[in-house]
């Protein structure tokens, strides 16, 4: 067993890192708490706590209306926030960058724009088996609404999608494609290049759901060419109430507001109110600005650590821990493609993933249980539940060894 | 109340071992055949279901039987609930349905009247444990559901 001040074989070194994240040093139950629940939010470095701090100390004024110093610094600090955002995904533009709450907005601000605009009785949504609600209902309710319907790729027993069958259904009556970048439940990676180039040939647009895929895998929109790319703050170490949807310039032009307020208008009488120009449009209200400032923060952290040594880490991780938890016995791993990444879900015979839950978190183990907001895909596996760690940077192989000893806590317990 | 720094030998406050023993072998996981009361319990945070069947007869419980899948919390309430409610009047099984769920939210001391709950004091430790409450009691909400002869599915979440 290595070392955990050892440098990994990947030239990134662990210890480091870990003393980044304050919320890690402590003890839970009496015992080191080993933090697996990434997938659910991710700790956020200091990095991101001192830019929270030092904007509300400093800079903390309303954006785009003052006239005074503070005003100005803060707009400057919000709009860099933006730029951070563009280069870190590749945006051609940060007109192309709107800030949202989280992921979720992110998909009903398309869906009740562009998804209201375009779709009519008998058009199709495609959409897949492993989708969170997040990227279900959302579809469900504008398709109620317009006489639409919900197309759903199925998976394999592995959790792969099936492409020859996504082609299938891209169809005459396709308006959109929209698809999860990496399973929160499963861990797979979907081929998202090669299906939106799918979509394409039929002139179908395609919104991408990022939020478990940004601080996992480099995302470039414009390889990619997402016409929509959703992620999520605080699963990318960034605070919570901060997302962003990335949309093409040209869709964004087209389609109307969202919400109505302040900052999306350029000028409003009691007649007439003329939309301000992108992203304002989309952004109603005063924004979550120092969200977005810790945001920056953490997009920075994770950009001077290099997402290519993240990746590869969190690559050698996975396969420590789909070896180490195959050696459970009576335990399963649920989500077993080809392409995958950072979660390790699984059930063990004969008992149920929350009595897991409850057994490990005495170890100061915190993993997921439940059905992770993934309802119709554990419809499909035929499992009521999956117990998941979920892993991040500064996970190590020590905190999966202490995984796998509590998971053999739990076999003593109930067998 | 928290439970931060409590040594991790409290779990058998938890899962004590006639709760483990009900877990790996649940009394009256069947359904009745005719069955006078039915009812559904669904716990969606975790998409526990529970089937509760009862054969009531001149307002006493003369059977009570269950199926479903759930942890085993919620397994060795169903299956301890439904041999406790067995000759009990409606009006009984009611007043248990209380004292059981005043109990596992800490409202109350089982053993303030240690013979109202007899066996299902075994449930107490489940206080200590806010996310798991809803296991020990789903089984009784959905009692209490087919005793009010309701014919809804009644969620942990309706509360």
């Amino acid at each position: 067993m290595t070392s955990i001040a050892a440098p990994s074989q990947v030239g990134f070194n662990v210890r480091w890192i870990r003393e980044d994240f304050p919320i890690l040093r402590q003890t839970v139950h009496g015992k080191p708490l080993v933090y697996l629940d990434n997938a659910a939010t991710a700790q956020k470095p200091r990095a991101v706590l001192d830019a929270l701090m030092a904007y509300y100390s400093e800079d903390n004024a309303n954006v785009h209306r003052g006239v005074h110093l503070l005003s100005e610094r803060a707009t400057q600090a919000f709009e860099d926030a933006r730029a951070t955002v563009q280069r870190f995904i590749n945006a051609a533009s940060a007109r192309e960058i709107v800030f949202t709450r989280n992921a979720t907005e992110g998909i009903n601000l398309v869906a009740q724009t562009f998804g209201r605009a375009r779709l009519g009785p008998g058009d199709e949504v495609v959409i897949s088996a492993m989708e969170h609600h997040s990227n279900i209902v959302p579809w469900q309710m504008v398709c109620e609404e317009k006489g639409a319907s919900l197309r759903v790729i199925p998976i394999t027993d592995e959790g792969a999608l099936q492409i020859e069958e996504y082609e299938r259904l891209l169809g005459s009556h396709t308006r959109l494609v929209s698809i999860v970048h990496l399973s929160n439940v499963l861990g797979t990676i979907n081929p998202v290049r090669q299906m939106i180039a799918m979509a394409h040939r039929r002139g179908v647009p395609v919104l991408i759901d990022g939020s478990q895929a940004t601080h996992h895998m480099a995302v470039d929109v414009q390889a990619l060419d997402a016409d929509f790319y959703v992620f999520t703050g605080h699963k990318l170490y960034g605070p919570t109430g901060i997302g962003v949807l990335y949309g093409k310039e040209r869709l964004l032009d087209e389609m109307p507001p969202y919400q109505g307020g302040g900052d999306m208008i350029s000028s409003v009488t009691f007649e007439k109110t003329t939309y301000n120009v992108l992203p304002y449009k989309f952004e109603a209200g005063t924004p979550n600005i120092a969200g977005a400032v810790g945001l920056a923060a953490a997009v920075d952290y994770i950009t001077a650590i290099g997402m290519d040594r993240i990746t590869a880490h969190e690559r050698e991780l996975l396969a420590y821990g789909t070896a180490a938890l195959s050696g459970v016995p009576g335990l399963t791993l649920i989500g077993t493609a080809p392409e995958k990444a950072s979660v390790l879900s699984f059930v063990m015979d004969g008992v149920h993933s929350h009595d897991i839950g409850t057994v490990v978190d005495q170890e100061g183990v915190a993993i997921r249980t439940g059905h992770h907001c993934a309802q119709p895909l554990m419809q499909r596996l035929g499992i009521p539940a999956t117990a998941r760690a979920s892993l991040a940077l500064y996970n190590t192989r020590e905190e999966i060894d202490a995984l796998v000893a509590a998971l053999h806590k739990v076999r003593e317990l109930f067998t | 109340m928290t439970r931060r720094g409590l040594p991790a030998s409290d779990l058998r406050e938890l899962y004590q071992e006639v709760i483990l023993d009900h877990n790996r072998r649940p009394r009256n996981f069947r359904a009745i055949e005719g069955a006078s009361r039915h009812a559904e319990g669904y716990n969606p945070l975790c998409g526990d279901r529970l089937s509760l069947y009862l054969k009531v007869e001149d307002a006493v419980i003369k059977d009570a039987s269950f199926q479903g899948s759930g942890c085993a919390i919620s397994k060795a309430s169903a299956s301890m609930m439904t041999d406790s409610v067995k000759g009990k009047t409606l009006s009984e099984a009611r007043g248990m349905f209380e004292q059981f769920r005043q109990m596992v939210t800490g409202n109350a001391d089982p053993l303030a009247h240690p013979e109202r709950l007899g066996k299902l004091a075994v449930f107490e430790g489940v206080r200590n444990y806010p996310a798991r409450v809803k296991c020990a009691s789903l089984a009784w909400h959905t009692l209490r559901s087919a005793i009010d002869a309701k014919d809804e599915v009644v969620s942990t979440e309706t509360e």
